[in-house]
């Protein structure tokens, strides 16, 4: 029986990026490979249910869970696997606080299966049809399909998350640290995110160049405008998160000429990210009367896909509920 | 020691006040009281007739020293008026008096609400807020500051002396800042001051000498506050003081730059006569200015408006004292209290057309009357109308621009009592027959009646009535050349025609044109009539809501010169309380930033109105200045990554709070 620590990787509603992360460790990778033992990891290797259902409680040494909780099949698998795991590591933007796939809680579950079935442009679904949970196939053969959730879900909504792994996705650089402080047992308390505790001006190259005084007169999207590659991007109008978000990334959109988008969440004292920069830039704005802080406010036409790109389920905000 | 509460957390004492029936006529108390009982960690919950009584502390501190109380909430009244007797009671019981939160179900439920019912229900749930909130108190403690002993006075009227020879004689060294060229306000204008008939001048002018004199006093006039900075006790007041172009230590108003004026004739309206008269571009205001020292008028000036006068006047000086080349400066003091007696503005009454003023020359406002009975004004007290003739008929029409719905609703206060002493005046000096139209007598003072009671046997004529028109339209033979004033005279119960040759408009009073200016470089409030708010209408009538600024006299309302003098003493005695004491206590409510978790974004930084935030360019980190924050909380609420923390208003308290009215 090998000695080596056992690890599993495993997702849910992602985009497979955080999976790319792991393998972007580059060479990084066989040393972590060397060190463990990994016993589940469906998007590299072939692993079934039962697989993970025949693993003794608290076998594997640390589960990473990627992606946001959607269906009743994360539910149950990511519920299995707090079962199985000492350490489960909630990795990444979905993983951690809903994602890109939370930013459909501005949608009512109804509204969302509409659109898809029947709504959407390219559907040719006159009979309505949407996907049943069970049904018999012409062979009389049960057929099951998760059930689809009213809401999404974080990680750390549905089960007990030891720490996190912030970005969308983990820089390899914060993965590796991660992985040695368990491999070491060095670990912080429990709950930590595994990246600095403030927020991203505090690394970021253009730190310098913001002013006091924003004193903003419009809001510009990247695509609109050239941004000054050496000026701070958030006093050039763009929107940045960066005030807002966690560091540990090393600024790399900033470094790409591109504002933050707040993937790393917020910092530990912050309950809303989106509603922390709201209030920071409100104070920003220099125009003073109604019309024309509507005027700068128009600039930004999508205000939770701005703002809560990748919390709303995590958020103060959580969802919307039609009545 | 034995765990009476049911739940986890501290332990928590709840206490409601009955306030006599002012809370438990409209909330059942005693529900409340089993409500709060079973919240958790609730281990005391008592009610009382009146909590802030002494046994009502006494049963708090002692419930605190026997039952291990580790947190304390008071549900009563607002936190203004007693979050600091319970602070007390807490800190006797060996509490952190932090460790308490005041819930106000007097001013927030039971005196805004008929519906029982709705507001108990409402002071539960405020209840609740509170016990969440409380747990999560920290020990604070009040910072002490020391106090800059300095007192600054703004304002050279009546009030402004008497409040700055009041601070100086009890030993304060006092700035007395006045706008005009010499200090005495409008009290220096009238001659006669009502019910005593003193004369004005005779007690006025001998404490200006006093103010002048005075070892403790600077006197700073034709100068006014620009800019204020700091906080209580230790202000810094930046003053502009106006050029005079005539040197203040070397001129001692000896009148003869004045007589030396290239103009031989004065031919520019003097204001100090209300425009009645005429003065030179050099000129003192009256006699008795003090300082004593001319003052050179750069718009009629020719040497100040052209460079080009032969300067007859400078040569004349053989002080030297005249300065064309004198600039304006500005001067940064500081001090710990400042008394703000900036007076009021007297109604214009040109705003009320019907009356004619402006119009007809005989039509007087009551300031120029003032000027014209007055022994030194432009007459030398002979009252002759501007056309020459002596005024066989006199009508003087009350309220003015006061109790009037299109101009000003409040009653000036004064407006009757010097209507009446101008009525007396006028009839002494003309032997004219005199009409008060008035609306109603307010005589409210000390003999003030008996004064009303003189003036009805001296024969002055009263009609009770609003005057609806003054016009020179005569009807009548009688009416011919004179001014007519149309009136209702309510108490005979017909309209009246009543022909005079003067007519004298007792105007009301106002907030001065500035307020609001000088209300925002003081950081203080206006009423909505403009005059400056006090703290409390009662209990706190010198204060304002800016610790450490406090008003006095008709800068606060309209008053008469007893009530003046007695709210400058008033407003001079808290000074002095403040800035004898030595320090003032800094209520702990202040921001900080945790340093290490600052990014440096400087989002705060010109968030501040206190300008308590300053960025650290070596750290890039930003620094709160305790002392100068208020704790208004702005920092706290913008700074994007939560590095900024409130005391007592921390994101664990403030949550606590909306969990607690929510659950």
């Amino acid at each position: 029986m090998s000695a080596k620590p056992k690890v599993g990787f495993y997702w849910c509603a992602s985009c497979g990026g955080c999976e790319e992360a792991v393998v972007d460790l580059a060479e990084g990778v066989l040393d972590v490979v060397a060190a463990v033992d990994i016993v589940l990891w469906p998007v590299a290797m072939d692993f079934k249910r039962s697989d993970v259902e025949g693993m003794a409680d608290k076998s594997m040494t640390v589960c990473f869970i990627n992606g946001a909780v959607r269906t009743s099949e994360q539910e149950e698998m990511v519920r299995m696997l707090r079962k199985k795991a000492q350490f489960v590591i909630s990795f990444g933007s979905c993983a951690n606080s809903g994602g890109i796939p939370g930013l459909a809680n501005q949608f009512s579950k109804e509204t969302i299966l509409k659109f898809v079935y029947e709504d959407c442009p390219g559907v040719d679904n006159s009979a309505r049809t949407r996907p049943q949970t069970r049904m018999k196939d012409e062979g009389d053969r049960s057929l099951h399909l998760p059930v689809f959730r009213d809401m999404v879900r974080s990680l750390d909504q549905v089960i007990d998350v030891d720490y996190y792994l912030p970005g969308c996705p983990p820089t390899p650089k914060l993965i590796m640290g991660g992985v040695q402080a368990l491999l070491s047992g060095k670990l912080p308390a429990k709950g930590t995110v595994l990246s600095p505790d403030v927020a991203l001006c505090d690394e970021c190259p253009r730190k310098d160049s913001k002013p006091t005084d924003l004193a903003l007169t419009e809001f510009k999207r990247p695509h609109l405008a050239p941004i000054d590659p050496e000026k701070c991007i958030l006093a050039q109008g763009f929107l940045c998160m960066g005030p807002a978000t966690r560091s540990g990334c090393e600024a790399l959109c900033v470094k790409g000429n591109m504002p933050c988008s707040g993937c790393f969440g917020p910092t530990s004292k912050v309950r809303d990210q989106g509603a922390k920069l709201v209030s920071c830039l409100a104070g920003s704005i220099a125009a003073k009367e109604t019309p024309e802080i509507d005027k700068v406010l128009s600039g930004i036409p999508d205000p939770v896909g701005s703002f809560y790109r990748y919390g709303l389920p995590k958020s103060m905000l959580k969802r919307r509920i039609d009545n | 020691m034995k765990s009476a509460s049911n739940g986890s957390g501290p332990k928590i004492g709840f206490y409601i006040c009955h306030c006599g029936t002012n809370i438990a006529g409209t909330i059942d108390v005693e529900a409340v009281r089993e409500h709060a009982a079973k919240l958790p960690g609730v281990a005391v919950s008592k009610g009382y007739k009146y909590m802030c009584s002494d046994p009502g502390q006494e049963m708090i501190a002692q419930d605190i020293r026997a039952q291990g109380l580790e947190r304390l909430v008071v549900a009563a009244c607002s936190p203004n008026l007693h979050e600091e007797t319970f602070r007390k009671a807490a800190a006797k019981g060996g509490l952190n008096p932090f460790f308490f939160q005041m819930v106000n179900i007097r001013e927030h439920a039971s005196w805004v609400h008929e519906d029982k019912a709705a507001a108990t229900q409402k002071a539960e749930d405020q209840v609740r807020a509170a016990i969440h909130r409380v747990r999560f108190h920290k020990a604070l403690e009040k910072k002490r500051v020391p106090v800059h002993p300095d007192v600054m006075v703004v304002g050279g009227g009546i009030a402004g002396i008497h409040a700055a020879l009041t601070a100086a004689n009890a030993g304060k060294k006092v700035i007395l800042v006045e706008r005009e060229a010499t200090i005495g306000g409008h009290m220096a204008l009238f001659d006669k001051t009502f019910p005593t008939l003193d004369c004005s001048a005779c007690i006025l002018t001998p404490k200006m000498s006093a103010v002048k004199g005075h070892p403790n006093i600077t006197l700073w006039a034709y100068s006014e506050v620009t800019k204020v900075e700091g906080y209580v006790g230790n202000f810094k007041v930046t003053v502009k003081r106006k050029p005079r172009y005539v040197k203040e230590d070397l001129c001692v108003g000896c009148d003869a730059c004045i007589d030396a004026c290239v103009f031989k004739e004065a031919k520019f309206p003097d204001e100090f006569n209300q425009g009645l008269s005429k003065r030179k571009p050099v000129y003192l205001s009256f006699p008795q200015a003090t300082p004593k020292v001319v003052t050179i008028d750069p718009k009629t000036c020719i040497q100040l408006k052209t460079g080009k006068c032969k300067m007859t006047c400078a040569a004349a000086c053989d002080r030297k004292a005249i300065d064309f080349g004198q600039k304006e400066e500005s001067k940064e003091v500081p001090v710990g209290a400042i008394i703000l007696t900036t007076g009021f503005d007297a109604f214009d009454p040109k705003r009320h057309e019907y009356y004619g003023y402006g119009r007809y020359p005989n039509v007087y406002s009551a300031l120029e009357v003032e000027r014209l009975v007055n022994a030194s004004g432009p007459t030398g007290g002979d009252v002759v109308l501007r056309d020459g003739r002596r005024p066989e008929a006199i009508g003087i029409i009350h309220c003015v621009g006061s109790r009037d719905e299109h101009t000003n609703k409040w009653c000036s206060r004064v407006c009757c009592m010097y209507s009446l002493k101008l009525a007396h005046l006028l009839k002494e000096r003309t032997g004219a027959q005199v009409y008060n139209f008035y609306i109603d007598m307010r005589t409210p003072g000390k003999t003030f009646e008996e004064f009303y009671d003189r003036l009805l046997k001296e024969g002055v004529q009263f009609v009770r009535g609003r005057v609806a028109e003054v016009n020179d339209w005569a009807m009548t033979r009688e009416e011919e050349g004179r001014l007519v004033i149309r009136v209702e005279d309510t108490l005979a119960g017909f309209v009246r025609r009543i022909p005079v040759d003067m007519v004298v408009l007792s105007q009301g009073l106002e907030a001065r044109k500035d307020a609001l200016d000088v209300r925002r470089i003081f950081n203080i409030g206006c009423g909505s009539d403009g005059f400056f708010q006090e703290r409390h209408p009662k209990l706190a009538p010198v204060s304002t809501f800016a610790d450490g600024i406090f008003i006095a006299g008709a800068c606060q309302g309209p008053k008469d010169i007893p009530d003046t003098v007695a709210q400058a003493g008033a407003a001079a005695a808290e000074a002095l309380a403040l800035v004898d004491a030595g320090h003032v206590e800094m209520e702990p409510n202040t921001s900080r930033v945790v340093e290490e978790e600052c990014s440096g974004c400087k989002s705060c930084v010109p968030l501040c109105p206190y300008s308590a935030i300053t960025f650290d360019e070596a750290k890039k980190k930003a620094s709160i200045n305790e002392i100068l924050c208020k704790g208004c909380g702005v920092c706290a609420a913008a700074c994007p990554s939560g590095s900024i923390r409130q005391n007592l208003f921390e994101d664990d308290e403030i949550f606590g709070e909306i969990e607690g009215v929510l659950s």
